[in-house]
């Protein structure tokens, strides 16, 4: 079974935005042309199977994190068809979704609760997410103080202790300590074992090549490989990136 | 296993909508949790300043009206803040909605949520503001000998239209003030103008006859009745007004939501 299907989607931006209603009255009066598109993706087709364990690489502004997030139906494609089937859990860079003013505790739950979890339920985790993130003496301090590193914790020991079927990390690894890593490793791994779905995003292709048994390539907005990691890995590097 | 698809060109579903709010039992409780605390958190007053902020306000509106209006009117005071608990709820929760785009925009983009919900918990955050407003009211009217009568219990159902009414409107605003950032100030500008055209600090007496159809063609005029009746007048309201009411609040409500579905797909581009 597929839990992630995308069919010749694409996700396009226009060129120069529009971002008030004066600037579209001047524009309206003016008699602009209709701005280009840029595609962020173009015409990608791709199927994810359950218990699969994928890494995604390509350069910056390559379309990884649109990807990722067309995948986990958090952005709607402008052309295509996605389907996700189960639960997805989504752990996207930076700020990673979480309430600022809030405790590293409250956002557990604040969290939780954007992935579909009652408060019963997160309650029943908490402890094993508090001790998993290792986070144990800053848990009620308001998240603003938290290091990037604390954050990408906590978010990923939220992400991967409730049982989603499906988890999607982007850039996750990339702010974490060798101990972080080497936890990370293993909670992947585990996962995998289970037969859930894993996506890790990352330009660390060692990680990639290590955790994931499947690579995808993504190059301006289009997937330049798909398949086993060590030959998707080593095209990428032959290409000089 | 839940299967979920998004179709490019597809506006958002009112079923699959409710069915995910409704899915993520705790999630309207946390956002409205948060609305409430994380506002006041690093303020001195902490939540106080959820009640005394409106307390404030009516206060002076009542120092500064009640000399012009208190010899037409008895009861000046509950007569001024049984309209404007409903209007400061409306004009609240709207702003408020349309300045949750900042905060909630992040979150829209890193976890797969009904968009709508935002809207929604702004909306119950407000009706908890306007209940702790209503709260103070009633003491106000007891310590003021205005009698608490048996009507005020048709009040859940004049609040329950007025919240109607405001949830359509905020959906319409937000949605179009995520493309068009300066709708918020234009709204923001716009709100007082609109409270002195409904008969919140006057009698519609007051206004010349010949002008009243004008003052009429404005929906509040009939919301800001239909939850002055019960607690001021205490009595139910006109059936008439009931019904321009309830049709102009459910006209919100349908219009507000096709704004908002047709346009949440697009929203990430502007996030
Ligand atoms: N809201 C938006 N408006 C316009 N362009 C956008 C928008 N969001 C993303 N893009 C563009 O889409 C492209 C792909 O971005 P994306 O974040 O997917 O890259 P990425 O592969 O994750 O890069 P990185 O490795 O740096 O994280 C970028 O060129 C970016 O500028
Ligand atoms: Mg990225």
């Amino acid at each position: 079974m597929n839990v992630i299907e995308l069919e010749r989607v694409s996700v396009r931006y226009r060129e120069t935005k529009v971002r008030s209603l004066k600037e579209a009255a001047i524009r309206a009066v003016k008699g602009h042309a209709k701005a280009d598109y840029f595609y962020a993706l173009r015409d990608v087709s791709l199927a994810i199977h359950h218990g699969e364990a994928v890494g995604m690489i390509g350069a910056n502004g390559a379309g990884k994190s649109t990807l990722l997030r067309v995948a986990a139906g958090i952005i709607t494609p402008s052309l295509g068809v996605v389907v996700t089937r189960g639960t997805v859990a989504p752990v996207m860079e930076l700020g990673t979704g979480f309430e600022a003013e809030l405790s590293g505790r409250e956002n557990i739950f604040f969290k939780g609760a954007l992935l579909g979890c009652s408060r019963a339920y997160m309650r029943s985790r908490l402890d094993e997410i508090i001790s998993f993130s290792g986070l144990e003496a800053f848990i009620d301090a308001p998240l603003r103080t938290y290091s990037t590193g604390m954050v990408a914790r906590l978010a990923f020991a939220v992400a991967t202790t409730i049982d989603a079927e499906t988890i999607l990390l982007d850039e996750i690894l990339a702010v974490g300590d060798g101990a972080f890593k080497r936890q990370c490793k293993t909670r992947i791994e585990g996962f995998v074992a289970r037969g859930s779905t894993v996506v890790l995003v990352s330009h660390e292709l060692e990680a990639i090549e290590s955790f994931c048994s499947r690579t995808i390539w993504v190059a301006k907005g289009e997937i330049a490989a798909d398949g086993p990691s060590a030959e998707v890995i080593a095209k990428y590097k032959a290409q000089g990136s | 296993m839940i299967e979920h698809r998004s179709i490019a060109g597809q506006p958002l579903q009112w079923n699959v909508e409710l069915r995910d709010i409704a899915h993520r039992s705790s999630l309207l409780y946390e956002l409205v949790h948060r609305d409430l605390t994380v506002r006041y958190k690093r303020s001195f007053l902490g939540f106080f300043w959820t009640m005394l902020h409106p307390l404030l306000l009516m206060l002076i509106f009542l120092i500064v009206f009640s000399a012009l209006f208190q010899t037409r009117t008895p009861h000046y005071e509950t007569y001024f803040l049984s309209a404007y608990v409903a209007w400061n709820f409306f004009a609240q929760t709207i702003v408020n909605g349309m300045a949750g785009i900042a905060w909630n925009g992040p979150l829209m983009k890193r976890v797969r949520v009904p968009l709508s919900v935002f809207t929604v918990a702004s909306t119950v955050s407000g009706l908890v503001n306007l209940a702790l407003s209503l709260v103070v009211l009633f003491a106000i009217m007891a310590i003021t000998g205005v009698p608490l009568r048996p009507a005020l219990l048709f009040l859940p159902v004049s609040l329950t239209i007025v919240w109607i009414f405001t949830l359509g409107i905020s959906l319409g605003l937000t949605a179009v003030s995520i493309f068009f950032g300066d709708i918020r100030e234009m709204v923001q500008a716009g709100l007082p103008a609109l409270m002195y055209l409904t008969p919140i600090i006057y009698p519609i007496s007051v206004v010349p006859e010949r002008f009243r159809w004008m003052i009429k063609l404005n929906p509040l005029v009939y919301l800001v009745e239909i939850v002055r009746d019960p607690i001021y007048y205490a009595i139910i309201p006109a059936r008439m007004t009931l019904l321009i009411a309830v049709v102009t609040s459910l006209g919100s409500l349908i219009i507000g939501w096709m704004i908002f579905r047709y346009l949440a797909p697009r929203f990430h581009a502007h996030l």
